[in-house]
């Protein structure tokens, strides 16, 4: 769990341009005096206007690139890169089984890097490259991952599959696939409510020494 | 009907890969939350934050001012669901959702947000406040164990003499529980609703029954059946939480009519804890003795379970002790208790799965106390047919099941004497569980259509929420036809197939398997006719031949009268060696095995994951698995997956799933048996079995954590 999402710097969020940032602060001061202020400014919280005026300044520009396509996109600020690859990019290979960050079933690569999709809000990943389940393929032709998958019956019902074969392709990047038990240890973020675990460390580690690209 | 199974040839040793495993593992698997509907609405719910009392307000004004928000649905304001009214309102059953102000749990729907955002929806949904008038509640079954009462149309059991098990030299008396158990599978329940017409609407739902979804929907809706189409050909996992239709997806519904647009609505996971069932707390009791050299005098079985404050949920805790051994006098007792709870649902080897924790922990008992190894003592008291009916098996190997299970776990290394044996400081035990399940067959229809270009197409409403039924489909065709299961198509969970039973209780493969081997067999007479009576399985040549762009068959399998003449049941074995550490009381599985004795295996290599998934469950059983309620709020405390803990990679061993693979030459063509349940009765057992004798500590409370231990 340790290593798994330290790819997102804290000071490197999404290159958050300085005048958002300090946007995005000045709003938070506001909330905090309403909750300090007397009853018009309650009146106008209890009536959402701030929810309003949030409607029409804050939708953030976000430019990422999702499995080789550009996206040039205008979010809010609270929409995570789970739902932002679901709803909004109709990309529904990466699943939501928690929303926090417990289950592994969101897992996409973040600039090669593993990551809790439903963690990271989408603004945090401006400029950035993310790989889906849906971009792991070359064409026709599956990844190692994949195959070693559908070989080992690394799965049953498929719905935390995608988010285990990205962080399983991390694992051996990471370098953290030299046995059962390290395997054991790093895929330990992604649940498996069916029980494929020993074909999934099977599936694993057939990749990692058959020594192919991943 | 004279039953053949020698037509089937033996299944390739390592089996058929999964038939949707492309779409799986690419993330093309479309489920329920996942189809992109034109115009769709996001739905969020908002529980309630007492267990029992009545709602005085809801404030909605917050969140319908909201931006994005289209309507705020509470029980002031819900439109009627016509089959809501029509019920005896007096009578208990499933939650009626927006239908009054009555609470009866904690994290109780009160309103439905939807908003044109998941995000506004959210947001809205926190928004919405009640003020309720509070009622004392009770939620631990514990301390309200007197208050069980016998189900409606229930009675005690009675074989022989009761209470046999007090006079016998040798006997155990002791009470076990099992605490709450939640299915959470990964895929969080999900639906889209969409009325098509004023009396015509598509849901894409999380369902384990296609047909029973239509037929809930349109009760409730008063709708014909046919108006109510349902989609559901890829389900995340449901493990018996998606039997039935529940309160949330009525909610969609109605929430789709009052917007006049589709309304997506996904459970977060804390509302997979309280909307969707549960495996029941439940306190048990397990009377046994013998005689010196090992016999049954008798076993008494007492279980209490708990259930909602509105509907009655009961289970076959009890059966396994009627059933599994042949003692002479048996007598079982099943109460329940209800509770300011959510209702309990099956869920995977149901109430046999809680039972068999506790007979087969007791006989580990007896086993110790008599000085007998407990696989010896099993063969003992070896039912060789139905205690109950008195009918013949129609098949059990189960003794072949103990050997190889016994042989691969290296149970030889076992001693008999507890905490005796360690290595490398921590100490070793190994332990063992039986389970059975009845062997069900129902009926179903199967299509089966030759396309001119030898493209086979098998169409059932069935579900396969992960078993690997398409893949059984394919398997029994593509040896029934002898084509590659490549040339194979199955189309399966939707509603405008072919009817096929609900998902579940382990019928499928002999049911819809059957159905797909009898249309099979049907259909070859079809191109034996084209044929001029002699058979050919040159079916794109004989198409060509009469010019046909394809020959389709649709055929009704069920039952034959011969059932009612064997007692059916898949019986499966479970050994376990643990490792516990000494200081620190952590227990490590160091080996599973598991063996099935599930008639002839029709798709090796998918059965053999089921069968390790089902031990997997069963590990989270003994050793994690564990529902908290803060009983002064009779509210759940770890409704999460960071706190409820299931098994992770970390946590399981290799996993070895062995089959006897005998076919039961009566149950049905193929002469398989089910084996989801089989695959997780037994196995806590074994778990618990296995700490004892590593340890000499007998934990009759699941789960085994390490505290209990040390």
């Amino acid at each position: 769990m340790t290593s798994k999402n330290s790819c997102i710097e804290p000071e490197n969020e999404g290159n958050l341009t300085d005048a958002t940032r300090r946007d995005f602060l000045k709003q938070s001061t506001l909330l905090t005096a309403i909750a300090l202020t007397p009853a018009p400014l309650v009146k106008a919280a209890e009536n959402g206007w701030d929810e309003k005026i949030a409607d029409v300044y804050e939708k953030v520009p976000v430019n990422i690139e999702v499995n080789g396509v550009k996206h040039q996109l205008s979010v809010e600020p609270r929409a995570t890169l789970l739902d932002l690859l679901r709803e909004q990019l109709d990309l529904t290979g990466t699943k939501k089984g928690c929303d926090y960050g417990q289950c592994g079933a969101c897992t996409v690569h973040v600039d090669g890097h593993r990551v809790n999709s439903c963690l990271t809000l989408g603004v945090m990943v401006n400029g950035k490259k993310i790989t889906t389940i849906e971009g792991l393929a070359k064409g026709d032709q599956l990844h190692p991952m994949q195959e070693s998958f559908l070989k080992h019956d690394g799965f049953q019902c498929g719905y935390c599959t995608p988010g285990q074969i990205m962080s399983a392709v991390a694992c051996i990047r990471e370098g953290h696939a030299n046995s059962a038990t390290e395997i054991r240890e790093y895929m330990s973020g992604n649940i498996c409510r069916c029980g494929a675990y020993p074909n999934i460390i099977s599936a694993i580690q057939e990749v990692k020494e058959g020594g192919q690209e991943v | 009907m004279k039953i053949e199974i020698t037509s089937m040839m033996p299944p390739p040793a390592d089996g058929m890969s999964r038939v949707d495993g492309r779409l799986k593992v690419t993330g093309a698997a479309k489920y329920s939350a996942e189809y992109n509907i034109k115009g769709v609405t996001y739905g969020v719910m908002v529980g309630s934050t007492i267990a029992k009392g009545s709602i005085k307000a809801i404030d909605t004004k917050a969140a319908e001012h909201a931006p994005g928000v289209l309507t705020v649905i509470t029980y002031l304001n819900s439109p009627k669901v016509p089959g809501y009214q029509t019920e005896n309102t007096a009578a208990k059953g499933m939650l009626k959702i927006f239908y009054d102000d009555k609470i009866y749990f904690n994290g109780q729907p009160i309103a439905l947000v939807v908003a044109d955002t998941y995000e506004r929806a959210l947001y809205a949904a926190s928004l919405v406040k009640a003020d309720y008038n509070k009622e004392q509640h009770q939620t631990e079954l514990k301390s309200n164990l007197n208050n069980g009462v016998l189900p409606y149309s229930s009675k005690d059991y009675v074989r022989g003499q009761e209470d046999a098990y007090k006079s016998a030299p040798v006997k155990i008396e002791q009470e076990y529980i099992l605490p709450t158990e939640v299915h959470n599978p990964m895929e969080l329940h999900a639906i889209i609703a969409r009325w098509d017409a004023d009396d015509k609407i598509t849901v894409w739902d999380k369902t384990q029954g296609i047909k029973s979804t239509q037929k809930s929907i349109a009760q409730a809706f008063k709708l014909p059946p046919d108006n109510v189409q349902v989609t559901a050909p890829f389900v995340g996992g449901a493990f018996g939480a998606a039997l039935r239709t529940w309160p949330h997806e009525i909610a969609a519904v109605l929430a789709a009519k009052v917007v006049k647009r589709p309304v997506k609505l996904v459970l977060s996971r804390a509302d997979m804890f309280t909307s969707v069932g549960y495996r029941p707390y439940t306190w048990q009791k397990i009377g046994i003795g013998a005689t010196a050299d090992g016999k049954l005098v008798g076993i008494t079985h007492d279980a209490t379970g708990q259930t909602s404050a509105y509907e009655d949920f009961t289970e076959g805790v009890v059966n396994i002790s009627q059933l599994m051994y042949a003692s002479p006098n048996v007598n079982t007792r099943y109460k329940i208790v209800s509770l300011n709870v959510n209702t309990p649902t099956p869920m995977r080897g149901p109430g046999e799965a809680t039972g068999a924790y506790a007979l087969e922990s007791a006989l580990d008992e007896l086993s110790y106390e008599l000085n007998i190894d407990p696989i010896d003592l099993r063969m003992r008291n070896y039912a060789q047919t139905d205690p109950l009916s008195g009918k013949p098996y129609s098949s059990k190997f189960l003794n072949d099941a103990y050997k190889l299970g016994a042989d691969k776990i290296g149970w030889s290394e076992r001693s008999q004497k507890p905490g005796s044996v360690t290595k490398d400081g921590w100490l070793v035990g190994y332990g063992m569980g039986a389970g059975m399940f009845g062997a069900y067959r129902s009926s179903a229809t199967v299509t089966a259509r030759m396309m001119a270009d030898g493209t086979l197409i098998l169409q059932t409403g069935v579900t396969d929420i992960g078993p690997g039924t398409g893949t059984a489909m394919v398997s029994i065709a593509s040896e029934m036809m002898g084509i590659p299961g490549a040339k194979i198509r199955v189309d399966l969970g939707d509603s405008s197939l072919p009817p096929s039973p609900t998902q579940g209780g382990s019928q499928i493969t002999a049911t819809v398997g059957s159905a797909v081997y009898d249309a099979c067999t049907e259909l070859k007479d079809k191109f034996k006719q084209l044929n001029n009576g002699a058979d050919s399985a040159d079916y794109v040549g004989l198409l060509k031949q009469h010019n046909l762009p394809q020959l389709e068959v649709t055929t009704l399998s069920k039952n034959g009268p011969e059932m009612g003449k064997y007692a059916s049941y898949s019986w499966s074995v479970h050994f376990i060696q643990v490792f516990v550490n000494p200081a620190t009381g952590v227990v490590k599985v160091n080996k599973a095995v598991s063996v099935a004795d599930a008639g002839h295996i029709v798709s090796p290599k998918t059965a053999a994951s089921q069968i390790k998934g089902g031990s997997v469950m069963g590990i989270g059983m003994a050793l994690m698995e564990e529902v908290v309620i803060d009983h002064r709020y009779g509210r759940l405390v770890n409704n999460n997956l960071a706190d409820y803990h299931m098994p992770v990679h970390a946590d399981i061993p290799q996993v070895e799933a062995l089959f006897v693979n005998k076919p039961d030459p009566n149950l049905n063509p193929m002469g398989a048996k089910g084996m989801g349940e089989i695959a997780t009765i037994g196995v806590a057992a074994a778990v618990a079995n296995a700490v004892y004798n590593a340890t000499g500590k007998r934990i009759r409370e699941m789960p085994i954590t390490p505290d209990k231990l040390i």
